[in-house]
């Protein structure tokens, strides 16, 4: 974890805000006390929350023991491979049999081993006992899981090379990784606010249809206002007449980034980072750049291709400036919600890490009085981070609108429609 | 890095979510929900209408009768005044006949009581020249009783007739 350290600056740098610089003081500052210890490791915590992972993690018990337990629910592998084709197989797979690397540092692995003897156990979706060569060069470091031909090492699933990973000097894993389908724990998140979101509106749609044009009840009552303001202060503002078609798109990504976001500052369900994973922002900014590129009329990309009142020579200056702005608002897009969801969590988990950092330098004694003040922070944190998944839903949303706006916008005053855009 | 590299699990368990969550709200719940608000919008407006049209339909028939009502007053007051103006007629009318009535009354009155009276005269002057011819009779008698003065009396007579 400690090497990534620097890379996580950058990212939070570019945020650009009050909340991230503190953010990054906290890191900095918990990352360098927990390096001095070694009893806590902040930024390993941290990031064990902040990263996908292949199973949910609740908690474990007697940590740092040799009986320490892990309470997880196991999620589905499904990983594809040219050499071992297509295998599913529950994560709790890679963990069954004690094959936790710490107790077996000393004695490089016998990966097919602990595959076989568990495979019947943990009853696999399917059997990858195929294709396993048993030569055993390579050994597994710290932390790493077999299971079949597949290691599980730093929440990535790598092919095993002769049993084993293979480490460069800088401790890059150098192994093949096959195609990773599985349902870990963001997809899992997003399973949940899938049927969350299903139950939600679909019911709302039901008491609508029950109720007729009666006055709002229950569930209505809370969920109308927002669908209103999406309607009446983002699409129809923002993208003008035709509105409607934009409608469920902007809907559905608006509660499906609340949601996403909501289940992020659940404690104790596992600790989901939907939103701010990049994958995930990338997919929701992907869609809104399709929307407006297929709905984009000829004004629009005519301003991309062939701008108004630009001296000709200026085209192969300007046109590639047009493309790259183009695409340079999915792109911001996709990294204002990663960043502002991320940066919420590590701050919020910081301030909880705070509490065992001083906890592990000074004694528990010190640990509960840092826990008082680390709670006021924490619950400052929670709040504003209830404010920002409203705040950023809403934010993805309007962009969306105006990017849709603009693209179906009819040019009234060609200077001026220029104009606005620049 | 791990952290910004997205994987493409990730990426196609999302976007199939995505589409598929988008697609089944979009059918159940978008179209439904909105339709069920732009009727209610629709129906609030219709009613917010119609309550404007029946208000201004009140304030019409309130202003008519108000009309009505003024119209009736004026009406009222002109019935009356003619009324009035009729019987004010009626009585003077009733008044200047009888004044006449009484003037030509006494008019006859007068005239009779004229006549009477000029009756009355005539048979005064009779009887008082009637009276005066029977004294001047007997004073005549009683003076011609001597002789000088019947002869002068003649006399004159006499000269009265030469003169003539």
């Amino acid at each position: 974890m400690r090497p990534k350290f620097p890379k996580i600056l950058k990212i939070n740098q570019s945020s650009l805000k009050f909340k991230s610089i503190l953010g990054l003081w906290l890191v900095g500052s918990t990352l360098w006390a927990s390096g001095g210890t070694g009893g806590f490791d902040a930024g390993k915590m941290i990031f064990d929350h902040v990263l996908d992972a292949h199973e949910i993690h609740f908690l474990t018990l007697n940590e740092g023991t040799p009986q320490e337990k892990h309470i997880s629910l196991p999620l589905p592998v499904i990983v594809y491979s040219k050499e071992h084709g297509l295998d599913m197989f529950w994560s709790s797979a890679f963990h069954s049999g004690g094959h936790h690397a710490a107790a077996e540092e000393n004695h490089p692995v016998e990966a097919v081993h602990g595959a076989e003897e568990h495979a019947g156990q943990m009853a696999p979706l399917s059997d990858p006992s195929h294709g396993v060569a048993s030569s055993h060069h390579n050994s597994l470091p710290e932390g790493a899981h077999a299971y079949g031909p597949y290691i599980l090492y730093k929440n990535t699933i790598y092919l095993a090379e002769n049993g084993g990973l293979v480490l460069d000097p800088q401790g890059n894993v150098l192994n093949k990784k096959p195609l990773d389908f599985s349902i870990t724990k963001t997809v899992a998140g997003i399973f949940l606010a899938f049927f969350i979101l299903l139950f939600l509106f679909i019911s709302t749609a039901r008491a609508y249809q029950k109720r007729g044009v009666a006055a709002p009840k229950g569930l209505q009552s809370v969920l109308e206002p927002l669908v209103l303001f999406i309607r009446d202060e983002v699409a129809k503002p923002s993208i003008g007449p035709g509105y409607q078609k934009f409608m469920p798109y902007l809907l559905t990504v608006f509660f499906f980034i609340l949601i996403c976001n909501l289940l992020g500052l659940i404690p104790f369900i596992g600790g989901f980072n939907i939103t701010g994973n990049i994958a995930v922002t990338l997919t929701l900014a992907a869609f809104t750049f399709l929307i407006t590129s297929f709905n984009g009329n000829a004004a629009y990309w005519s301003h991309i291709f062939w701008p108004h009142g630009v001296p000709k020579w200026l085209y192969p200056l300007l046109i590639p400036i047009e493309i790259m702005g183009m695409l340079n608002k999915p792109l911001v897009l996709m990294l204002r919600l990663f960043a502002n969801i991320t940066a919420g969590h590590i701050i919020i988990l910081s301030f909880v890490g705070l509490i065992f950092i001083f906890a592990s330098i000074f004694g528990p004694a010190v640990g509960y009085g840092t826990s008082l003040l680390s709670m006021v922070f924490a619950l400052f944190m929670n709040t504003l981070e209830l404010l920002v998944a409203f705040l950023q839903a809403y934010v993805f949303t309007l962009l969306s609108a105006l990017y849709f706006g603009q693209a179906v916008e009819e040019p009234h005053h060609p200077a001026e429609a220029h104009a606005q855009t620049h | 890095m791990e952290l910004v590299t997205p994987g493409i699990g990730l990426l196609f368990w999302t976007s199939l979510a995505f589409l598929v969550l988008l697609f089944l709200l979009k059918k159940f719940a978008w179209k439904p929900i909105l339709q069920a608000l732009q009727e209610r919008e629709q129906k609030i407006e219709q009613a917010l209408a119609s309550a404007r049209e029946a208000e201004k339909k009140i304030a019409e028939i309130q202003a008519r009768n108000e009309n009505l009502i003024a119209e009736a007053a004026r009406e009222r007051e002109t019935i009356l005044k003619a009324a009035r103006e009729a019987s004010e007629k009626m009585v003077s009318e009733a008044k200047e006949k009888a004044s006449a009535e009484a003037q030509r009354i006494l008019d006859q009155a007068r005239e009779s009581i004229h006549n009477e009276k000029m009756k009355a005269i005539t048979d005064l002057k009779n009887q008082v020249g009637m009276l005066s011819l029977e004294i001047a009779e007997k004073i005549i008698r009683l003076q011609l009783q001597d002789d000088a003065v019947r002869n002068e009396a003649l006399k004159k007579l006499l000269d009265d007739i030469q003169l003539n």
